[in-house]
């Protein structure tokens, strides 16, 4: 595995941890398609809300911080995607939010975790 | 995290707007959006700001932030929005209290060190300030000097954003400026070095005492650029408004000089006759920038070698001769720009100018095509034109009057004209419009027989005829006289006459 996929298989681990704590209930991991990923897709049971969070990690801040890499040509994918998952699973109506979770991780200190709900 | 409030100025032409900017941070994924019709240069400025501010030692927000900046249809651009936009969204991100950007100017643009730059248009900006009622402003400290010039205003320069931040946070105080310095320039050349030529030193006097437009025509090195570059020394130097409108202009032309950018000496323009439209008139695309006629606002514009000029270029001067100012239409709007200017034309009699006229071995066509490059309508306009005669004793010793005397008179008859002028607002018979001279301020008949005569015949337009009794005026005023009789009104029209020309 290359140093930015553990990178960001480690950065998933760190925003499905949040999520959970947050009282959402992960339903989908890694879902893959023909036309990309989603990253986390999860549900706020108590209002019925799906959500699905894309998971942006850095090891630094020198690029720039990590939600910043999330631009409007990928929300518009993500936005395609979750479609095609509800499509996939046979979900006929429920709201959907999106989210960005941004994961820094950097060497020698715990993992911080900036969460921005409904980002697009 | 929140919204703030700042000020600062757009420009357009040398009239300012007050901007309002407002930040909000939060709610979104970071990023900047700046609204409010920015132009490319302002668009930059989102990245100039954001590395100023991290090179500052302060914290970016983390968020979205949606700068605002209103009148939001106004088209705003440049770079001198730099420092209010850092300070707003420094305001919107609750590191310096927004109680103290409130009626608060601020002027500059930052370098990415956060060192802060000075912009043109600093003196126009402030006085829109100042008439918009704010009255703290900071500029960069460069910008002191310049900023220093408009009374009433708690003005303070910084040298980087750091200190900026400083003072908003807890009053560190800011630089200010120094006395104002007003820059008398250097002495202008004398006129005793000018040997002979008392015709043309007449008209020089006349043009000088009553602002009127001037011709010299004659053979090579006999002194037309001399005696040209000597009418400033016989001018009197500009008044208060005057110098601040000029400095306004040479602002926006990012030609005031550092240092001492109150100049009271009324400018003097030479562009070679090689310039362009846009260089004499003003132009540029966007929105048009000031050129030589307003550049010389106040002073003297001066044509050497008129007939090399461009036809199209001489006729442009027309309107700004009429009217005192040029207005200026490009694709983001219709600027105005003060240009009333002294104009003074030298030419030669003909391509080859020998000494003398009869030596000359042009054809007539050559020659008549030569002079015709100087328009009728432009011509028309030139209230005195004077032939200069080949000096033919080589005397080393000066024998004509030096610039003090001369100018003593100009500023006596210039005192007298203000002094008769000063209810209708117009301080030099030139400015005085024609229908008044003929009516309120008219002569009697046998007075003005001559000038009758003359449009009788076709020699003599309406306008000239206007022109010649504002020059009749001047006489009069030159020699004490209360108002001008039979001999001040042929003299007028003598100094008109197209033989000279």
């Amino acid at each position: 595995m290359a140093a930015k996929d553990e990178l960001g298989r480690r950065g998933e681990d760190v925003a499905v941890q949040y999520l959970q704590d947050r009282g959402l209930v992960v339903l989908d991991r890694n879902w893959r398609c023909r036309d990309g990923e989603l990253d986390v897709v999860a549900a706020e049971a108590d209002v019925g809300r799906l959500v699905v969070c894309e998971v942006k990690t850095r090891s630094g801040t020198r690029y720039g911080e990590p939600a910043e890499a999330v631009t409007g040509r990928k929300a518009h994918r993500i936005r395609r995607l979750a479609k095609l998952w509800l499509a996939a699973h046979q979900v006929r109506w429920c709201e959907v939010r999106f989210d960005v979770c941004a994961v820094l991780i950097e060497q020698g200190r715990p993992p911080t975790v900036q969460y921005y709900e409904a980002a697009f | 995290m929140g919204l703030a409030r700042g000020w600062s100025v757009a420009l357009r032409g040398v009239e300012g707007h007050v901007v309002e900017i407002e930040a909000d941070v939060g709610g979104g994924l970071p990023g900047v959006h700046l609204l409010g019709l920015p132009d490319a240069a302002l668009h930059e400025s989102r990245d100039r700001v954001r590395a100023a501010v991290v090179n500052s030692g302060s914290v970016w927000p983390n968020e979205r932030i949606v700068l605002a900046l209103s009148p939001a249809t106004l088209r705003k651009t440049g770079s001198a929005f730099d420092l209010a936009l850092a300070c707003c969204v420094l305001a919107a991100g609750e590191q310096v209290p927004q109680r103290s950007l409130d009626r608060t100017v601020l002027l500059g643009e930052l370098a990415l060190d956060g060192r802060l730059r000075a912009v043109r248009g600093i003196l126009p900006a402030l006085l829109a300030a100042r008439a918009a009622g704010l009255r703290r402003v900071v500029v960069p400290e460069s910008a002191l000097p310049e900023a220093a010039l408009v009374p009433d205003l708690e003005v303070h320069g910084a040298a980087d954003l750091r200190e900026v931040l400083a003072w908003l946070r807890d009053d560190t105080p800011l630089r200010r400026p120094g006395p104002v310095a007003e820059d008398t320039g250097p002495p202008a050349p004398d006129l005793a070095d000018v040997v002979g030529q008392d015709d043309a030193r007449h008209a020089l006097e006349v043009a000088a005492a009553g602002g009127h437009h001037l011709l010299l025509v004659g053979p090579p090195g006999t002194g037309k650029t001399m005696l040209a570059r000597r009418l400033v020394g016989l001018l009197p130097p500009l008044s208060g408004d005057e110098a601040l409108a000029l400095a306004g202009i040479r602002s926006v032309a990012g030609r005031l000089p550092a240092g001492v950018p109150l100049a009271t000496v009324p400018p003097v323009e030479a562009p070679h006759h090689s310039s362009s439209m846009a260089a004499l008139v003003g132009g540029g695309s966007g929105l048009a920038r000031p050129g030589a006629v307003s550049l010389a606002h106040r002073g003297v514009l001066f044509l050497d070698e008129a007939p090399e000029f461009g036809a199209h270029l001489l006729d442009a001067l027309r309107t700004p001769l009429e009217e005192g100012e040029v207005r200026l239409s490009r694709a983001e709007g219709t600027v105005r720009y003060p240009a009333r200017f002294q104009l003074v034309l030298a030419a030669n009699p003909c391509p080859c100018a020998p000494a003398h006229d009869r030596d000359c071995v042009c054809s007539s066509l050559a020659r008549r095509r030569y002079f015709g490059r100087l328009s009728g309508p432009l011509l028309d306009r030139v209230d005195l034109r004077a032939q200069m005669y080949p000096v033919t004793t080589f005397t080393t010793a000066a024998d004509g009057e030096d610039t003090a005397t001369v100018a003593a008179r100009v500023r006596a008859a210039r005192g007298a004209a203000a002094e008769r002028w000063a209810a209708c607002g117009w301080r030099t018979n030139a400015e005085v419009p024609g229908p008044e001279l003929r009516s309120r301020f008219g002569l009697p008949r046998a007075v003005v027989r001559p000038l009758d005569a003359g449009m009788r015949s076709g020699l003599l337009t309406a306008r000239g005829a206007d022109r010649a009794l504002r020059v009749a005026w001047t006489l009069a005023d030159l020699a004490g006289c209360a108002r001008p009789d039979h001999e001040h009104v042929e003299a007028a029209l003598y100094f008109r006459d197209r033989r000279a020309a």
